[in-house]
């Protein structure tokens, strides 16, 4: 089994960077294909915290990155509202910061020409009540709250609209070369195990965290590191802006109020593998510890969930320490860097500067194709999607108001997220979701404080009604989908288990093990040679195995 | 963190287990009110302060409160879905009906008094009811309470204390009245004081103003704080002396030990002293007779009597004093009801969308009621009462009134 393409772009990678490209090159009219081993967003953009950097937090040492950060975060705005919720953004000197390092960033904000305003303390309490009283200093900035599933999903609506192609689910297993140029990449469908060869003139490499990987495949060496980023999600909206302590970049500095949640962040651990990571008790203990600074009690709050997610970072300078690798992006041209004609790799950087990332690497391969149209993602709108407002920004209350207001308040499978029936049937039935998980980056299925203790069974039923005839195992597809789901939700609450949650995560249990016995569901391993044509809940390539330390 | 979002904050401790949905009495009877667990601890992870509410059917909830008395995890449900009604009215204006509803009290202290009887007829023309409906939103059909022909308080100013003669050194005890009884069943008032002057109590009736609950429940959460400053103010130099604060309307009490402080933060010291000081009467004379110090000498009472607590009693987590006291009259046997709420919550049952689903959800309580054969009913709460009276056609009295009947006690003595 297997089958051809033809293209004039590859591109490797299905998060943000690589969705991005693939749209610029489309705008641009330029024929393209994107492959991703797991769904869009399945990598490092679906599991990062959310932030539209301002470019504060870069001003003082990487003042290159806070400059692209400024710049992106009025683009961004502008091209896609629907996907920003304008939270705005603080920066706070709590009692165990220097108070003088105020000077130094007030000073880098100006010379970046980054949007910085001294905030009355008054003020900011009125607006975050549960911040810490004892602030000495606040500055507000232009942070905002980007939901990264809804953004990346315009991109790709966009350019299969205007003649991409993006397959999600497909693994590349090798570049193909021929002499020193690269000509495409050569894949396999995970759902059928099918081999599928694409041809390309130019192929570009956005595979984040992956990239070292993919590169190695031609025997390239890029230093990309991957650095291991866990966070917390607490339960409800504890603040209403983005709070970042005012200091130099340190673990755990961070909340990011995104759609429901509010999120604590983040650790920055290198690690060797980016498929093989763990979360440790310790990074979470200090996550809490640092967010007692900025809200006093956070520690004894809901934690709703823990996740890791690896940056991808890129070292081409002698760096220390994670935090001392410039958080830039770097296009690397592997035919004047390695002699390898027809590849290039666009690594580093953050989500705020995916677009300008795009844009630069698609800028030198249609330069290099002889392409003279310029890049328009600047100034091209992106159509908003299912699930993002019709017009305007991202509002919180956006979701509730729409139940309300179509009065689907029996309709709703998620109740948590409030996702309606019509949104998931909806994403079951026209988009490529292979699994349940894949359901919750396009809805927010399980996202909330139940993580799934609920809606699962009832996301497995209508898989099961609308699919169950194209999966060749039936209902052994949706018991295998069932175990997936459950068991991806409770990766991420092994961390956190205490209080509340705990407490949700027994009745949970209570609910899968007594009432309904998951356990007991006949066994549906769908692993290689016995896969069911659209289903993947397990493959070696798209597992992230949490270790247990 | 601040003590003022803990209400907010206990939507962390719900474990979405559907329990306060399931016992919720509106919801088991329309489709409108899509539960306590959707607009409470679920819709508030949605609501955002400096954004317009985006949700209409919190309005729905009746604040009866079995939500929070039926959560496994101690969410604030009721308290919730009030402050969010508050939010709505603070973003969108208080309609007409709600200033009509939340200052109910200044139409009783016109029409009480000599013009009562001409007000009564007048408020229960056919007519007039009708074109009440369509200005006001009233329902035509709700129970209004008949107005006295004279206040609670200016009984109170010719009443003479039987034991005040030669009596010394008598403890105190401050009654607080509330509009209803005030303006609607002054006898419940006089019950109330012949009771506590028979134990021996020399009673005080301050100064004082409505608690503030029916601006409250509908949203006008200014006004509800400036009621319940003025009580505090008035009642505070009582509660400093320790002298305790009872009172009839187990909604008055509730209000004053629990709801305003909550609900609107005030956790001042003044507040909480008159809060720790506030009971239910019959939660005070459970505790005298606990003591040993209630007068138990009753006459027989050879009645079986249907005996519902009200939503706001319960609120109050006691148990059920009236029937523990109750139970000690000789002959008297007193059934309690298991319905969960008369429906009308207040102001909730008199707003025309919603006049049919609080008799639907009373239906249980008057069929119990009517089922008892009895021709009359006992309930503490003044506006559970005229629920009663209206749904099942049965005469119902507060408990005090008929402990009064059991000491022998007259009525006007």
């Amino acid at each position: 089994m297997s089958r051809s393409l033809t293209a004039d772009v590859l591109v490797i990678g299905g998060g943000a960077t690589g969705v991005g490209v693939v749209r610029d090159l489309a705008l641009r009219g330029i024929r393209a294909i994107l492959v991703e081993k797991g769904d869009l967003t399945h990598g490092t953009t679906g599991r990062y915290h959310g932030l539209l950097h301002s470019g504060g937090r870069y001003v003082v040492k990487d003042p290159q990155s806070a400059q692209e950060c400024a710049a992106e975060n009025e683009i961004l705005r502008r091209i896609m509202p629907h996907c920003i919720e304008d939270t705005g953004g603080l920066f706070v000197i709590t009692p165990a910061d220097d108070e003088r390092y105020a000077e130094t960033f007030v000073a880098a904000c100006r010379a970046c020409g980054v949007w910085v305003d001294d905030v009355p303390l008054a003020e900011v309490m009125r607006h975050e009540p549960r911040l810490n009283r004892k602030l000495r200093r606040a500055f507000a900035v232009r942070d905002a709250a980007a939901d990264a599933f809804l953004a990346t999903e315009a991109n790709a609506a966009d350019a299969r609209a205007r003649g991409a192609t993006l397959l999600t689910y497909h693994h590349v297993t090798d570049l193909e070369l021929e002499g020193d140029r690269v000509t495409g990449a050569r894949c396999e469908d995970l759902r059928n195990g099918e081999a599928v060869t694409i041809h390309a003139a130019y192929t570009i490499n956005a595979a984040g965290a992956w990239a070292g990987k993919i590169a190695g495949l031609a025997g390239l060496d890029i230093a990309v590191v991957p650095g291991k980023g866990t966070m917390v999600a607490m339960n409800h909206r504890i603040v209403n802006s983005v709070v970042n302590r005012c200091k130099p970049p340190a673990d755990g500095d961070i909340i990011v109020p995104i759609q429901t949640v509010a999120v604590l962040g983040t650790t920055d651990i290198a690690v060797p593998d980016p498929d093989v990571f763990g979360i440790e008790p310790d990074e979470i203990a200090l996550i809490l510890a640092e967010g007692e600074h900025l809200v006093p009690g956070v520690s004894r709050m809901r934690a709703l969930r823990a996740w890791a997610g690896v940056r991808p970072l890129y070292r081409d300078v002698a760096a220390v320490d994670d935090r001392d690798i410039p958080r830039t992006y770097k296009l690397l041209n592997h035919r004047t860097r390695d002699g390898v004609a027809g590849f290039v790799s666009i690594v580093g950087g953050k989500w705020t500067t995916y677009r300008l990332m795009a844009q630069e690497a698609v800028d030198l391969v249609a330069a290099d194709l002889g392409i003279a149209i310029p890049c328009r993602t600047a100034v091209e709108p992106l159509p908003p999607v299912h699930g993002a407002p019709k017009s305007g920004h991202l509002t919180l209350g956006g979701r509730l108001r729409h139940v309300e207001s179509e009065e689907l308040y029996g309709d709703v499978i998620c109740e948590c997220e409030l996702v309606t029936r019509r949104q998931l049937v909806d994403a079951i039935t026209t988009g490529g979701a292979a699994n349940l998980d894949d359901l919750r980056r396009d809805t927010r299925l399980g996202m909330g404080p139940c993580q799934g203790g609920f809606c699962t069974y009832r996301a497995a039923g209508l898989w099961h009604e609308l699919r169950g005839a194209d999966d060749a195992g039936g209902a052994d597809a949706a018991a295998a989908l069932t175990r997936h789901f459950i068991q991806e939700r409770w990766k991420g609450l092994a961390a956190i288990a205490w209080g509340d949650q705990l407490r949700q995560q027994r009745l949970d249990e209570l609910i899968a093990l007594e009432v309904l016995g998951v356990d007991l569901l006949p066994a549906a391993v769908i692993a290689d040679g016995a896969r069911h044509p659209t289903v993947v809940t397990e493959h070696a390539a798209i597992a992230t195995e949490y270790h247990a330390e | 963190m601040p003590a003022t979002d803990f209400i907010e904050l206990s939507l962390d401790h719900c474990i979405k287990c559907t329990i306060c949905t399931a016992a919720c009495p509106v919801s088991a009877v329309t489709d409108l009110f899509p539960g306590p667990k959707y607009v409470g601890p679920q819709a508030q992870r949605f609501r955002r302060d400096g954004e317009a509410p985006p949700d209409d059917t919190v309005d729905y909830c009746s604040g009866c409160r079995v939500c929070n008395e039926v959560c496994p995890t101690g969410v604030k449900i009721m308290e919730i879905n009030t402050r969010a009604k508050a939010r709505i009215v603070e973003s969108r204006g208080v309609p007409l009906r709600s200033w009509l509803l939340g200052y109910q009290y200044l139409i009783g202290r016109l029409a009480c008094g000599p013009l009562a009887g001409v007000a009564n007829l007048f408020a229960n023309l056919r007519w007039v009811r009708v074109l009440a409906e369509h200005l006001t939103g009233i329902a035509r059909e709700a129970p209004l309470p008949s107005f006295s022909g004279y206040s609670f308080r200016s009984w109170a100013r010719r009443h003479r204390d039987p034991h005040a003669a030669g009596a010394t050194g008598r403890p105190k005890v401050v009654y607080f009245h509330g509009c209803a009884t005030n303006y609607y069943e002054p006898r419940v008032g006089e019950a109330a004081v012949a009771v506590l002057e028979h134990n021996g109590f020399e009673v005080i009736i301050p100064e004082q103003g409505c608690c503030g609950l029916p601006l409250l429940s509908n949203g006008i959460f200014s006004h509800g704080r400036h009621h319940h400053q003025y009580n505090v103010a008035q009642l505070y130099s009582y509660a400093a002396q320790g002298i305790p604060i009872v009172g009839t309307s187990t909604s008055c009490t509730l209000t004053l030990k629990e709801e305003a402080p909550e609900l609107l933060a005030m956790h001042d010291e003044q507040t909480r002293v008159v809060a720790e000081h506030t009971y239910d009467i019959f939660e005070f004379l459970r505790l005298l007779h606990e003591r040993g110090r209630l007068n138990t000498r009753f006459r027989r009472i050879k009645r079986r009597l249907p005996y519902h607590a009200p939503c706001q009693q319960r609120a109050h987590r006691i148990g059920r004093p009236a029937l523990d006291i109750l139970e000690l009259v000789p002959g008297l046997t007193m059934v309690e009801s298991e319905a969960a709420c008369c429906g009308l919550a207040g102001s909730y049952g008199y707003k025309v969308e919603k006049y049919r689903i609080a008799m639907d959800v009373g239906a249980e309580l008057f069929d119990f009621i009517r089922a008892s054969g009895s021709d009359l009913a006992v309930c503490d709460s003044e506006i559970c009462r005229w629920q009663i009276d209206h749904g099942s056609e049965v005469y119902s009295v507060h408990p005090i009134e008929l402990l009064r009947e059991a000491y022998g006690l007259a009525p006007g003595a």
